[in-house]
């Protein structure tokens, strides 16, 4: 009988987030605000497949990102590829690259494995510094938008807003159907308890490598359509200090919800962008500090305490 | 639908109107002038432009009676981080949202270029006055980009002529690795070759690098009699001082391809002594620029640098042209700054060329010994004046197809 | 004379180079590797630790007028104390849960000290001088070394040194070996446990806080110091092994010397080098070059 009534005011709830950002454009919300979030939503929701059903901490995922950024960028300006196939190829290489990254780092377990992805990003960055097409600190810049598919041309804002958007929706869906399908259920199974899920005959590496590298890629994804909404790939996406965000927007979402990355996505951009004129370098320390707060005392993020309150509340009504 | 789902829907909609508190598509500005700066406030260059370039685009406003023909005018400013994607992300969000309507770029290259296209594509005019590299009025030009004070070719014509007359005919670079760099080297490398030196190498080093031992060891490794640092601010400002530590000064000279006065300020007299630079302008020139400097210095307590008396006069140059046309429309407003002489405490004479470069003349100095300086801040002879079109791109040299 | 095509001077000067900051890499992976293997806990607020201690440095000679001496003193005493705040405050509720958090807490305090000290400073970064007993430099021939950077050399490899042997050599180091292996055992022979591992933060702080007061005449003081090296770092200490104190040391000197012949040869990699490395010793020994299987 909750359940259902819950059910119901979810799906309610549901429809309205969607509503509200299908009418973005024209409730007066700055698009390229908006595509930005939505990118990295995409992003963090790639990173969160990782981290919060599969268990693992990359903390080197803007590698792919980046990558992905100036490949994207590369094939759109210089060799004049349409937008689709540009993307598609960012993402592809994103996950070429996690597939190598994780090759070495699949091995070690827990901390290690995040100390050795850090540093293989670490290393993937310094490549992009010196390859002579990123254009190293001046980055690649003036990056067309072009014609999707050949007929649709995303020169307006509000068009590419929805493509954004289109993105975004399978993205998340895609996640949704991974972690509910037998796959994600053995993920789950790995990240709850390893050594049984070894007892229970699961090549485990395999399944952590896979996950590892849709989650590389879906970030590439996400630094592709960035590439495409802002026009320029920088050595900034890249950067180990962008790893670090997006566990923060996962962190403080919530962790291993699907609700979670994405609203975590859409407070730190949200907060960068409010914040950056009036507070300048502070912005780097609220950052921190709610690293801290979160890590201290809000370890399931918005989500996950919205959740476990409503589990205390269904508990105290039955 | 599982209970995870209200969680999305709720996260969803409480972001979206959160997000309600971020930037919002505004009309274009109807009774305000919006001018809007973008540099580099607290990094390696932050001294050069930074605030005070804020401090002097106000004084032009000022200057105009604070409003032209009833319209307000204002300024906004922001800190780059000597980031591209920081400063075209700004600018496009001030374009779209503030109604800005026309934007001067702060000092580093690679921000000037990526904001040159944000403003290209928005119609907006760009007044590069920190910036150097010379792309910006050649491969990159726009009719909507004007380099307002000095550029690479300059600063090679300058002091890479003199210091190759004066002797120095092999040459180590030492090069900041980004666009303003990559150009100081090249143009500079240009002019060298064709006065008859060589170019024996060069090492490129990140932006703010902290160590330069590693670099200048090379330098040295390669017996060139010059050291060409092509890099700027706190760059040079620790160039200089390794060079010293390292003995480096013992076997080479440095030659410092980019200079402004607070550089010489902050390593003093002594250690920077008859060492060449070039620059477009220099506060103890006339009384004119007396007067300005003072009245600069009363409310930063600093002298300005050429780049923030280069704002003051970009400012105020389009504030007269918005003025004349009684619009602040981008076509019109520009067209108009090209037809106008420009004749301020900046430049004398000056005006813009099609590739968008304000021509204007440019000054080869040198440092006083400490012996000969009568004041703080009185740190140049003036050794050569490069009046007019000596100084810049020629029309045989130039890829930009706007001025053909 | 020539080795390999580069003049032997270059050659000479860049390995000297390469071997001040193998000595930087040496005492900042100890520190690490101290915290880490004692505590469990990856410090990824080394790296502002360091950078606090060369300001505490600068801050003391600008404001107060105290010299290079009393900082290398006066800098380990402060960040130590900021580290037992930290433990005590923060850290502590975190030895029981994923070691995830505590790097991710520490990264985040990491992000608090940048941010704050970039707003009070800006980034373009303070001079210190060289302190007057070590200025000047001797012409070894091959280059001109200053004093000063011989100076870094030898100190760093004595305090290494020494917290090496305290650790692995004497009953204090026992204990603190014991505590993290079973504390409970270790506390009921009567070791207060929690002290013990409050004071090895608090150690390790100092480690990075010393470390940094040795740069500052260096480099300059930056509050991006920290972040610029605490990578590297990391790298050096998977590479060593994490927890093995003395696969730190070596595989930081080492590796500072080999970043620094990286530069005479093929400059454009110096800043990869450690990483390949790293990729091709994870691949043939996981555990690292001196590491114990975790």
């Amino acid at each position: 009988m909750q359940s259902a009534a819950l059910a119901r005011s979810a799906r309610l709830a549901w429809w309205a987030g969607l509503a509200v950002l299908a009418a973005a454009p024209f409730i007066g919300l700055y698009p390229i605000f908006m595509m930005n979030a939505l990118c990295f939503a995409i992003f963090a929701c790639a990173f969160n497949l990782l981290l919060g059903f599969t268990g693992l901490l990359s903390f080197g995922h803007a590698a792919y990102f980046g990558a992905a950024a100036y490949v994207t960028g590369w094939l759109v300006r210089t060799a004049g590829w349409s937008p689709e196939l540009g993307v598609i190829a960012g993402t592809v290489l994103a996950g070429l690259i996690g597939l190598a990254v994780g090759l070495i780092a699949i091995r070690r377990q827990g901390i290690y494995f995040a100390m050795i992805t850090l540093a293989m990003a670490q290393m993937v960055y310094f490549v992009w510094l010196q390859a002579p097409f990123t254009g190293g600190e001046d980055g690649l810049q003036g990056v067309p938008r072009g014609t999707l598919f050949g007929f649709i041309p995303l020169a307006s804002d509000v068009t590419l807003y929805y493509v954004v958007l289109a993105v975004f929706v399978a993205v998340f869906l895609f996640i949704v159907r991974v972690v509910h399908s037998p796959y994600g259920q053995v993920l789950k199974a790995i990240r709850e308890n390893e050594p049984r899920a070894v007892s229970l005959g699961y090549d485990v590496d395999r399944y952590k490598l896979l996950a590892f590298v849709l989650s590389t890629a879906l970030a590439g994804l996400a630094g592709s359509m960035k590439t495409l909404v802002l026009g320029f790939a920088t050595l900034s996406d890249a950067h180990w200090s962008l790893s670090g965000e997006v566990v923060l927007m996962a962190l403080l979402g919530g962790l291993g919800t699907f609700a979670g990355p994405v609203l975590g996505a859409f407070t730190i951009i949200g907060l960068q962008n409010f914040l950056a004129d009036r507070v300048g370098a502070w912005v780097t320390v609220i950052i921190g500090a709610i690293f801290v707060v979160c890590v201290v005392a809000f370890r399931r993020g918005f989500v996950g305490e919205l959740l476990a309150w409503q589990q205390r509340r269904g508990k105290q009504a039955d | 639908m599982n209970l995870k789902k209200i969680p999305t829907a709720c996260a969803l909609a409480a972001a979206a109107l959160f997000t309600a508190a971020t930037p919002v598509q505004a009309q274009i500005s109807g009774d305000v002038i919006k001018i809007g700066i973008i540099t580099d406030m607290a990094g390696v260059y932050g001294d050069i432009d930074g605030m005070g370039g804020v401090e002097a685009i106000r004084m032009a406003i000022a200057d105009m009676g604070g409003a032209i023909n009833g319209k307000k005018v204002e300024v906004l400013y922001a800190e780059h981080q000597n980031k591209a994607d920081v400063a075209a992300a700004k600018a496009r969000e001030w374009f779209d949202t503030q109604g800005l309507d026309m934007l001067i770029g702060g000092t580093n290259s690679g921000t000037a270029l990526a904001m040159a296209k944000v403003a290209s594509e928005k119609k907006k005019p760009f007044l590069v006055v920190g910036a150097a590299s010379s792309a910006l009025t050649n491969d990159q030009c726009s009719p909507y980009t004007v380099h307002w004070a000095y550029d690479t070719v300059a600063l090679a014509k300058g002091t890479g002529s003199a210091v190759v007359k004066a002797g120095g005919k092999t040459w180590y670079f030492l090069t900041a690795d980004y666009a303003f760099g990559a150009a100081l080297q090249a143009d500079v490398s240009t002019v060298v070759k064709a006065a008859g030196g060589t170019v024996v190498g060069s090492v490129k080093h990140p932006l703010s690098a902290s160590d330069f031992s590693s670099f200048l060891l090379q330098a040295q490794a390669s017996k060139a009699q010059i050291l060409g640092m092509a890099n700027a601010g706190g760059d040079t400002i620790n160039t200089i001082k390794a060079a010293n530590e390292f003995g480096i000064t013992k076997t080479m000279k440095l030659a410092g391809l980019l200079v402004f006065i607070n550089d010489i300020h902050s390593l003093g007299l002594k250690t920077t002594q008859g060492m060449y630079l070039t620059d477009s302008w220099y506060w103890n020139q006339s009384a004119e620029t007396r007067a300005w400097g003072r009245r600069f210095f009363e409310k930063f307590k600093r002298m300005p640098s050429s780049v923030q008396a280069g704002d003051y006069s970009a400012a105020l140059q389009y504030l007269k042209a918005v003025k004349a046309t009684n619009s602040d429309d981008a076509d019109k407003v520009l067209e108009q700054m090209r037809k106008t002489p420009i004749n301020d405490v900046f430049a004398k004479g000056g005006f813009i060329r099609a590739d968008g470069r304000m021509v204007h003349d440019m000054y080869l100095m040198q440092v006083k010994a400490p012996e000969q300086s009568n004041e703080p801040w009185d740190y140049y002879n003036v050794v050569e004046t490069l009046k007019g079109e000596a100084a810049w791109t020629t029309k045989a040299d130039t890829k930009c197809p706007l001025w053909k | 004379m020539e080795i390999l095509g580069i003049p032997l001077q270059a050659f000479l000067g860049q390995l000297m180079l390469g071997l001040v900051n193998g000595s930087f890499y040496a005492m900042l992976s100890l520190g690490l590797a101290v915290i880490f293997g004692l505590l469990g806990i990856v410090n990824f607020a080394h790296g502002a630790l360091y950078m606090i201690g060369a300001y505490v440095a600068w801050m003391s000679l600008e404001y107060f007028g105290l010299n290079y001496w009393f900082a290398l003193v006066l800098a380990p005493l402060v960040v130590g104390a900021l580290g037992v705040v930290i433990e005590r405050t923060l850290l502590k509720r975190l030895y029981k849960i994923d070691p995830i958090y505590g790097l991710l807490l520490t990264f985040g305090l990491a992000l608090i000290a940048e941010g704050v000290f970039r707003d009070q400073f800006g980034v373009s970064g303070q001079q210190y001088p060289v302190p007057e007993l070590l200025q000047g430099a001797t012409n070894l021939g091959f280059m001109v070394l200053p004093n000063y950077r011989a100076f870094v050399v030898f100190a760093s490899l004595l305090v290494c040194l020494a917290t090496w042997w305290v650790i692995e050599r004497t009953r204090l180091g026992s204990y603190l070996r014991a505590g993290t292996e079973n504390p409970a055992l270790v506390q009921a022979f009567g070791v207060n446990v929690p002290m013990m591992v409050m004071l090895t933060y608090a150690a390790g702080a100092g480690l990075a806080a010393l470390a940094g007061v040795l740069a500052a005449p260096v480099i300059q003081v930056t509050p991006l110091m920290g972040s610029n090296l605490i990578i590297v770092v990391f790298a050096v200490v998977v590479i060593g092994g994490m927890g093995s104190i003395l696969g730190s040391i070596l595989t930081g000197l080492v590796l500072g010397i080999v970043e620094g012949l990286t530069k005479v040869f093929y400059p454009e990699a110096s800043s990869v080098v450690v990483f390949v490395i790293m990729a091709i010793v994870l691949m043939i020994r996981p555990a690292g070059l001196f590491g114990k299987e975790a």
